[in-house]
C-alpha cells in the first residue's frame, strides 16, 4: 500500500512561503512525477513527504494515517537522492543492507534480500566494492538497491538521473520504468526534465512557485494544458505563442501552436518568414523561422528531411484549427 | 633554463625550511643534550654542543629522587580522560551545530571561542576556592574536568569544521533508511568523520599533556602529572640544569614519540578542508 494525501500543506522558510496551501492525492501504485523549473518547490514538496522537512501547516497522510509528525525513519518510504548519497565507508553489500540492519534484519535473511536486489540491478559482481570504485550509473543502481530492499510503501526519487550522461540517463529511465512495472509500488519522481516526466509518469504534477498548475496524465497535459505555463512547459520543442492580430482572429489574447502542428511550405501559408536556423536530424527537421510581428519567431518540426536552409523564405500554417490552443488575457486556456 | 631556476628555488626553499625547523627544534635538542652532561658542563661557558663526557648520571638521580612512574600515570589519566570526556560532549555539540544550525549558532560558536581569549589566571581564584571547598583539590576528576573545559571550545570547533565537510544528503539517506539519531551518529557520521575525530583526539591529548597552568596550581601530590615533575626540579636555591633537563626529557619523551608516529594523521587533520 502506498497512498499519500496532502491536505492544505504549506511550507515557509522564515518569512518566505515556498509552498502555498497545496492539496494532492497520490494513489497506490501510481508513478507520479513532480515537474517544474528549478526553484518551483518540487524538491521541497518531496522532502516534506519524506519527512526531511517539517510542514509549516496542513497534514500529510500515508495510507490514511496522519504522518505529519512521524520522523522520516518511520514513514515507510525510501528515497533515492540526486547525489546518490551512498555511505562511502561501506561496501556495496553493506550499503544495500543498511536499511535491513536498521530494521533488525540480519544474517541469512538479509543476505538473501541483498542478493535478490543486486540481481535485479545487475550489481552481483560489485557487491564487495566500495562506492568510490563504481561508475555513476552503478552508484545510482546501488542507491536504488538500497531503496528496494526495504520494500517501502513508496519510493521517492529526487532528480536521480541529473548527474548521469545523456545515454546513461535514457537507459536508467527505462530501468526505473521497468522496476515500477515489476514492483507496482507507488513512486514519486522529481525532475525538471519534461521528457523524463512525459515518458515515465502515470500522472504529472506541474509546479510553479510552489503552486500546482495542473495535474494529469502526460497526454492530458499535452492535449489540454490549462494555462500558458503548462502549455509552454510540456512538449519539446516548446509551444509557439502568438499574440496580436493573429490571436484576435481566434477571439483569444494569445494562441499557441505546437511545432509539430505547423506545416511549412515554400509557396503559401498564413505566416511568411525567413529560416534562421535549420536542424536536420534525418528523421525530423527543426526550423527556427523569423516572422514579422511575432517576437520570438516560430519553431516548426517537419517529418523527414526538408530542403529548407538558413535564409530561405518559408510560409507556415497550422495543420488544422483544432490544434490551436487559445488563452485569455490571464493566460488561462479558453 | 626554467627547470634550473625551479631547481635552485627548490633548494633555497628546502634550506629555509630546514633552518626554521631546526630553530624550532633547537630548544628541545638543547634540553636533551644537556640532560646527558654533568652539572658543571651544563653551565660551562662557552657551552659545548656535542663534545662533552656523555653521562646517564642525571637520569639515575632523577629516577631515584622522584617517582617518575606515578607522574607519568597521572599525565596519561588526565590527557586521555579529558580527551574522552571532551569528545563525548563535543561530538553531539558539533553534530547539532553542523547539521541542525539555528539562528544563533554562529554566535554560540564565537562565544565559545571567546572563552579562550580570557587569561586563565583570571578564573584561578574562583576555581581554586571551588576545588578546595568541594574537596576535589588535587584529584584526577577535578583536573580532567578543568582540562576538558579548557580544550572543549577548540575540539568543538575542529569537529564542527570536519562535520561540515560531510554531505547532509548522506545523513538524510540514513534517516530515510530507518536509522535513529543514535545509529546515524554511530554507523554513518562517526566512521566518515574518523580521520577528523582522530586528529582532534591527538591534538587534545597533546594540549592536555602539555598544560602547565592548571596542573601546577590545582595539584600537590596525588594528581600531579609530569608538568609538576619538571617543576619540582626548578628549585629556588640554584638550578640544577642537567637534572632539570633530564626530567624535562623524560616528561616530553612519551608525547614526542606519540606525535612522531601520528604526524601524518595530525598534519592531515589540521589541514583538512583547507585545500578544496
Amino acid at each position: 500500500m502506498g497512498r499519500i494525501t496532502l491536505k492544505d500543506v504549506t511550507k515557509s522558510f522564515g518569512e518566505t512561503q515556498v509552498i502555498p496551501p497545496l492539496n494532492l492525492e497520490i494513489n497506490d501504485g501510481e508513478f507520479v512525477v513532480f515537474v517544474g523549473p528549478s526553484g518551483c518547490g518540487k524538491s521541497t514538496l518531496l522532502r516534506l513527504i519524506a519527512g526531511l522537512e517539517d510542514v509549516t501547516s496542513g497534514s500529510i497522510n500515508i495510507n490514511d494515517m496522519d504522518a505529519t509528525n512521524i520522523p522520516p525513519a518511520k514513514r515507510g518510504l525510501a528515497m533515492v537522492f540526486q547525489s546518490y548519497a551512498l555511505y562511502p565507508h561501506m561496501s556495496v553489500r553493506k550499503n544495500i543492507g543498511f536499511p535491513l540492519k536498521m530494521a533488525g534484519i540480519e544474517g541469512a535473511q538479509a543476505t538473501k534480500k541483498i542478493d535478490e536486489a543486486a540481481k535485479v540491478l545487475n550489481l552481483t559482481d560489485y557487491l564487495d566494492r566500495k562506492p568510490g570504485q563504481l561508475s555513476g550509473g552503478q552508484r545510482q543502481r546501488v542507491a536504488i538497491g538500497r531503496a528496494i530492499v526495504r520494500e517501502p510503501d513508496a519510493f521517492l526519487f529526487d532528480e536521480p538521473l541529473s548527474n548521469l550522461d545523456a545515454a546513461l540517463r535514457v537507459n536508467m529511465r527505462l530501468e526505473i520504468s521497468e522496476l515500477h512495472h515489476q514492483l507496482k509500488t507507488t513512486m514519486i519522481y522529481v525532475t525538471h526534465d519534461q521528457v523524463e516526466a512525459m515518458t515515465m509518469a502515470d500522472k504529472i504534477v506541474v509546479l510553479r512557485a510552489g503552486n500546482i498548475e495542473q495535474v494529469g496524465s502526460p497526454i492530458e497535459l499535452y492535449k489540454n494544458p490549462q494555462n500558458l505555463f503548462v502549455a509552454g512547459f510540456i512538449g519539446s520543442p516548446k509551444m509557439n505563442f502568438i499574440n496580436g492580430t493573429s490571436a484576435l482572429e481566434y477571439d483569444a489574447h494569445t494562441i499557441g501552436v505546437r511545432p509539430e502542428h505547423l506545416r511549412a511550405s515554400k509557396s503559401e501559408g498564413v505566416w511568411k518568414g525567413v529560416v534562421g536556423v535549420s536542424e536536420h536530424l534525418g528523421s525530423d527537421t527543426f526550423l527556427r523561422v523569423n516572422v514579422d510581428g511575432i517576437e520570438d519567431g516560430l519553431v516548426v518540426r517537419a517529418e523527414g528531411d526538408v530542403e529548407l536552409y538558413h535564409g530561405d523564405t518559408v510560409y507556415l500554417s497550422p495543420e488544422n484549427d483544432s490544434r490551436i490552443y487559445k488563452f485569455d488575457r490571464n493566460g488561462q486556456a479558453i | 633554463m626554467a627547470r634550473e631556476v625551479s631547481r635552485r628555488r627548490k633548494t633555497v626553499v628546502t634550506i629555509i625550511a630546514w633552518a626554521i625547523g631546526l630553530l624550532i627544534f633547537f630548544p628541545i635538542l638543547w634540553t636533551i643534550l644537556t640532560s646527558f652532561k654533568t652539572e658543571a658542563e651544563a653551565i660551562a661557558d662557552p657551552p659545548s654542543l656535542f663534545f662533552f663526557d656523555w653521562t646517564l648520571e642525571n637520569y639515575e638521580v632523577v629516577g631515584e629522587r622522584s617517582n617518575y612512574g606515578k607522574f607519568l600515570w597521572n599525565s596519561v589519566i588526565l590527557a586521555v580522560g579529558s580527551t574522552i570526556f571532551g569528545l563525548m560532549i563535543a561530538i553531539p555539540s558539533a553534530w547539532s551545530m553542523a547539521f541542525q544550525p539555528g539562528k544563533r549558532t554562529k554566535d554560540v560558536m564565537m562565544w565559545m571561542l571567546s572563552t579562550k581569549m580570557m587569561p586563565a589566571v583570571g578564573v584561578l581564584f574562583p576555581i581554586y576556592i571551588l576545588a578546595r571547598n568541594t574537596g576535589l583539590f588535587d584529584t584526577h576528576i577535578l583536573l580532567i574536568v578543568v582540562l576538558m573545559l579548557m580544550n572543549l571550545p577548540i575540539i568543538i570547533w575542529m569537529l564542527y569544521t570536519y562535520f561540515k565537510e560531510i554531505p547532509v544528503d548522506i545523513l538524510e539517506a540514513a534517516r530515510m533508511d530507518g536509522a535513529s539519531l543514535k545509529s546515524e551518529i554511530i554507523y554513518v557520521l562517526t566512521p566518515m568523520a574518523l580521520p577528523g575525530i582522530a586528529s582532534t583526539m591527538l591534538l587534545n591529548i597533546i594540549l592536555a599533556w602539555n598544560e602547565a597552568f592548571w596542573t601546577l596550581n590545582l595539584t600537590t601530590i596525588n594528581a600531579a602529572p609530569l608538568t609538576a615533575f619538571i617543576a619540582s626540579y626548578s628549585s629556588p636555591e640554584g638550578l640544577f640544569y642537567a637534572k632539570l633537563s633530564a626530567a624535562s626529557t623524560m616528561a616530553i619523551a612519551p608525547i614526542l614519540i606519540m606525535g612522531w608516529f601520528s604526524q601524518k594523521q595530525l598534519v592531515r587533520g589540521l589541514t583538512f578542508g583547507a585545500v578544496k
